[in-house]
């Protein structure tokens, strides 16, 4: 559990090739919250980013390390992953 | 006692579209259904508006359809979700190759466009199939729709124009021009079309086999595929009466969305989706498009095509002339239903049709006894 309940450190991942460093153990959603950008574009475009933060809207998917339609409120930030916008 | 001059059962997108004839013409419509509109067939299929060859008089139907479609596509809402994505019939081996020329020549009898791709071009045009296949049909002018929507204008579109919609009661009795609901209202009718897709309660003369089908859609993944793909090994496996089967059939939505099928089953009358089906369907998809692997399915449902023993829709008046039948359509009522409707119109008013009704009369099916009032 180490991992998740931030034992110290920083990570760095990249959103829309923007670097962000936030504490060790933060989701994925935070770093995406933390430069403004939305998850994904919605069919009819509107910006959209998470809603319940548990994995159960579906509202922060988004492109992770090159995989469409992931949740970004479920995954770990590790060191030098990448995120997307979903258009 | 209400009067009208047509009265449609069932609000399917084969009732609605004939309440829309109807009601362009000028007749006095009710349309009885006792669910929600296009709850079955209709909601539950995929919306490929398809030319399909199997029979002389399937393909005149279909051709006739699909260009009327064609022809009132800028007059669909948005959400119709209308695409003219056209047909690649894929060939998987040389004996599928020989097919894509005898296709191509049946379609090219009747002046149907379509075009031969080889390998290369089949990789071109869709570079997701996987390699080694032989090549592929282009019927470019097919197109997919979103059926439950396309039925629900021409309701719209016949109610602005004076149709009535009875919703949420049954008919239990019909013949001689009268219509009796579960609860005992009774309507008069200079003709009655009955378009009750797989229910036959009302016409129990007449066969019609409940033919199971799965359907998968995955999440949005736009540009994975650009047209309907569909295998033509379907010919052999869909064509069998008695097998399960399932066959590889691919849909783009407007969405970006990947509807998966197909699968055909008799016998089995319960809507629930099968693992096992599932399973044979999903690894047919994958082994024609191995990056389907990856992708996320968000709903699978099933629905049941109304199937006839000779493959062919029963379209047209019964012994009781005032009875009309619009039912039957197995895997083509998306398609036909607006062909289907314009017959019905032509056996209700003589109108002029550039198609000829008799191979779907009813009467084929032997002389009914139908429920008289």
């Amino acid at each position: 559990m180490s991992e998740l309940n931030g034992s110290g450190g920083t990570v760095t991942v990249q959103v829309n090739g923007e670097r962000v460093t936030l504490p060790r153990g933060s989701m994925l959603i935070a770093a995406l919250l933390k430069t403004g950008a939305p998850c994904r574009i919605s069919v009819t475009g509107e910006p959209r980013t998470a809603l319940c933060g548990m994995g159960i809207c579906f509202e922060c998917r988004a492109i992770v390390d090159g995989v469409p339609q992931q949740r970004t409120c479920q995954i770990v930030c590790k060191e030098g992953m990448t995120v997307e916008t979903q258009l | 006692m209400e009067m009208y001059d047509a009265v449609i059962l069932g609000a399917g997108i084969v009732g609605a579209a004939c309440a829309y004839e109807c009601a362009a013409l000028g007749l006095r419509v009710a349309v009885v259904e006792p669910g929600v509109p296009a709850n079955g067939a209709s909601s539950a299929g995929m919306g490929h508006l398809v030319v399909m060859d199997d029979s002389p008089a399937q393909l005149a139907l279909t051709h006739y359809s699909r260009d009327l479609w064609r022809e009132m596509q800028n007059t669909l809402p948005a959400g119709v979700e209308f695409e003219e994505c056209g047909t690649l019939w894929v060939a998987a081996d040389d004996e599928e190759m020989q097919e894509v020329f005898a296709k191509r020549k049946a379609y090219a009898q009747r002046g149907i466009e379509t075009e031969v791709l080889d390998e290369q071009a089949l990789r071109q045009a869709e570079p997701n199939l996987r390699e080694g296949l032989v090549g592929a049909l282009c019927v470019p002018n097919d197109a997919v729709i979103y059926p439950p929507a396309a039925a629900g204008h021409f309701l719209a579109l016949a109610q602005q124009m004076g149709a009535k919609l009875l919703y949420g009661k049954r008919a239990v009795e019909v013949g001689k021009g009268k219509v009796v609901l579960e609860d005992s209202t009774q309507l008069t009718a200079g003709f009655i079309v009955i378009a009750t897709g797989t229910d036959v309660s009302l016409c129990p003369w007449v066969i019609v086999n409940r033919r199971k089908g799965h359907l998968a859609i995955t999440d949005r993944y736009p540009g994975v595929l650009r047209h309907q793909l569909v295998e033509l090994g379907y010919l052999k496996s869909a064509h069998s009466l008695a097998e399960d089967s399932v066959a590889f059939n691919l849909q783009p939505r407007k969405t970006g969305q990947v509807l998966i099928g197909s699968s055909r089953q008799y016998g089995d009358l319960s809507n629930q989706a099968e693992p096992e089906m599932l399973r044979r369907m999903l690894e047919r998809a994958v082994e024609y498009m191995p990056m389907l692997a990856g992708l996320s399915v968000i709903r699978v449902w099933t629905g049941f095509r109304a199937a006839t023993p000779d493959k062919l829709p029963l379209i047209g008046p019964t012994a009781d002339s005032s009875v009309l039948l619009a039912m039957g359509f197995e895997g083509l009522g998306i398609t036909n239903a607006v062909g289907a409707a314009r017959l019905v119109l032509h056996h209700i008013t003589k109108a002029e049709i550039a198609l000829d009704p008799q191979p779907f009369l009813p009467s084929r099916v032997g002389a009914p006894e139908a429920l008289y009032v």
